[in-house]
């Protein structure tokens, strides 16, 4: 009975709660450290035998060498993102707002048509759009990744703010009306800045996916013209197999937005997902 | 709040509104006149899920009866041959190698992160400090680009550098490094534990949050009635979780169905395909051999497992609300 269970004792229980989920978290994460040590590595230290578990002499050269080499990706990703992400929030802030607010004889096709968009197959959308852009010459173009890149977001953030509007007290919008206020208007002036927990929230997993994009980077580029960080991994690694200390300092720039997510929306992640559901 | 609160409050705002909504439309003349304005927030989003969705997805079906060829790719004018892709792709010597590598890799997956995650959450309902934190660290793996993760744990099983093996030949478990992508077997349980790495924080995630849910009060009830864990956790937990646990299995086959970026960075389907599932080999058949009928065959056949997938996720998501 736990009333009778001392003090110290449930410290202890504490206590070996917190080394058991330690271990948990280790054995989770044991791959990322490996990657980070091998980055601070030179390319014979990280061919030694046996390997060492900490960098003998940490260097930051193969980092340097990655941003000499694979830089351009790195703005060329940044830029793809950003673009993707406020395409997908000037789509998806209206829509969520209509369907939060009116009731349209369609909005209940369109709430399951965002569901079941989520599932399809990327590399059916990613085969078509090669065709179809192909003839519109959005092929090797900033415009077409971005527009395809998209795809990931619009769904996941019109269900995601949509959710989160539908919470909002509906006084607030009737007191704006009676006031004179327009649809557009109670939209941009209450609306979007009650939501700012959930666009936000919409908008880091929108940048963070068409950050990681690689099936449209790779079916929508014939040339190099426009390579995000993604593809240009992939290329490299195709011609430097073994250079596994750039290879490594290049994940773990790739890695950044994961992280900058993972510390700036700790709470709202689940909420997140939640409702919506889905990721890329 | 979890997810699955915010969704049922969701659902039953929607329902409050629909009745004021017809109680409301007591004023025909006002509402109509507002439609028009209404229907311009809606528009966009229409839009753009025709174009970029509905097109694209009736495009691949069109490109599936067509004779495709690399004259044909250059000019893009192959002719109607009715189901000969679908044909050609089924009677295609590599499909069933493709089907079971695909079969093994999903169930593989869902398994195996489903239960980890399961276990690891039912550990993180425990209190203790640090226990939100030390949760979302778990989720690293998931929210990690698909192409990082590949070569990471590529560069894990790398024979030569790899910790893998390094750690196998310390334990005393093998004596010279094990080749993990020279050997088709092992190539295809390295991209299972791969995509499992990257599955379990996501079902540990919504199963938390189901967990986080179920009232305490049950629990102590059951506790009164001199019920024990395993008991309990029969049935009170599973039965409670039921939705969730739906949703969780059924999220988790359409992610892995789709899985495109892990293999093809770790494996590129090989060696000798033996890693080839169904979304890599569709890519394979339309980019390198060219051949996008067959591709868009393999695309058609992967939406409609996905379509049955996800009206069992629209039903599971339903019942949730429910």
């Amino acid at each position: 009975m736990s009333h009778r269970r001392s003090h110290r004792w449930r410290l202890l229980a504490a206590w070996l709660n917190v080394a058991g989920a330690l271990v948990i978290v280790g054995a989770m994460l044991v791959p990322l450290y490996w990657a980070v040590v091998t980055s601070l590595k030179t390319l014979p230290q990280s061919y030694a035998t046996p390997t060492s578990l900490l960098p003998p002499s940490p260097t930051l050269s193969a980092y340097s060498q990655v941003l000499h080499t694979q830089g351009g990706s790195l703005l060329t990703s940044f830029i793809i993102a950003i673009g993707a992400t406020v395409l997908s929030l000037l789509i998806s802030l209206p829509a969520a707002y209509a369907l939060a607010n009116f009731r349209f004889r369609v909005t209940g096709l369109v709430t399951l048509s965002l569901l079941v968009a989520q599932t399809v197959p990327g590399i059916v959308l990613g085969t078509s759009f090669f065709k179809i852009f192909a003839r519109i010459h959005l092929l090797n173009s900033y415009p077409g990744l971005i527009i395809a890149d998209s795809t990931y977001c619009v769904p996941f953030a019109i269900l995601v703010i949509r959710a989160f509007m539908i919470g909002l007290p509906r006084d607030l919008l009737e007191a704006a009306q009676v006031d004179g206020a327009t649809m557009l208007g109670s939209l941009l002036r209450i609306v979007i800045p009650l939501s700012r927990p959930a666009i936000l929230s919409a908008a880091l997993f929108s940048f963070l996916f068409a950050w990681g994009d690689f099936l449209f980077a790779l079916t929508l580029s014939t040339s190099n013209a426009v390579e995000p960080m993604t593809l240009s991994i992939y290329s490299y690694m195709g011609q430097y197999t073994s250079q596994w200390p750039e290879l490594m300092a290049a994940a773990v720039f790739a890695a950044i937005p994961s992280a900058i997510l993972l510390v700036l929306v700790q709470q709202g992640i689940r909420g997140g997902i939640a409702t919506a559901g889905l990721k890329g | 709040m979890s997810d699955v609160t915010l969704g049922t409050t969701a659902a039953r705002t929607d329902q409050v509104r629909l009745s004021g909504g017809l109680l409301r439309g007591r004023h025909p003349t006002r509402r109509r006149k507002r439609f028009s304005g209404r229907v311009l927030f809606l528009l966009p989003a229409v839009i753009y899920l025709l174009a970029l969705f509905v097109y694209p997805i009736v495009y691949n079906i069109l490109l599936s009866v067509r004779q495709s060829s690399v004259i044909v790719f250059v000019h893009n004018t192959g002719s109607f041959v009715g189901l000969t892709n679908y044909h050609m792709a089924v009677t295609n010597p590599v499909l069933p190698g493709v089907l079971y590598d695909t079969a093994i890799f999903m169930a593989g997956s869902i398994v195996v992160q489903f239960s980890l995650g399961f276990l690891i959450a039912l550990f993180f309902t425990r209190r203790f400090p640090l226990n939100g934190f030390l949760r979302s660290l778990i989720l690293v793996p998931w929210l990690l680009p698909g192409v990082v993760t590949g070569i990471i744990l590529r560069m894990m099983f790398d024979p030569n550098i790899g910790m893998v093996n390094q750690v196998l030949t310390d334990v005393g478990l093998i004596h010279s490094p094990i080749e993990w992508f020279a050997n088709g077997h092992l190539a295809l349980l390295v991209i299972v534990l791969a995509n499992i790495w990257v599955g379990i924080p996501f079902n540990m995630l919504l199963l938390h949050g189901g967990l986080q849910d179920i009232p305490k009060q049950l629990y102590e009830a059951a506790r009164v009635d001199g019920a024990g864990r395993v008991r309990i956790f029969r049935s009170i937990t599973l039965p409670v979780m039921r939705p969730v646990i739906a949703v969780v299995l059924v999220l988790g086959f359409i992610y892995t169905l789709k899985a495109f970026d892990i293999v093809m960075i770790m494996t590129g389907g090989g060696p000798m395909n033996a890693t080839q599932l169904l979304s890599t080999w569709a890519y394979t058949l339309s980019f390198y051999n060219l051949d996008f009928g067959q591709g868009a065959a393999i695309g058609s056949l992967m939406m409609l497992i996905s379509l049955v997938c996800a009206f069992a996720y629209v039903r599971s998501y339903r019942a949730e609300i429910r």
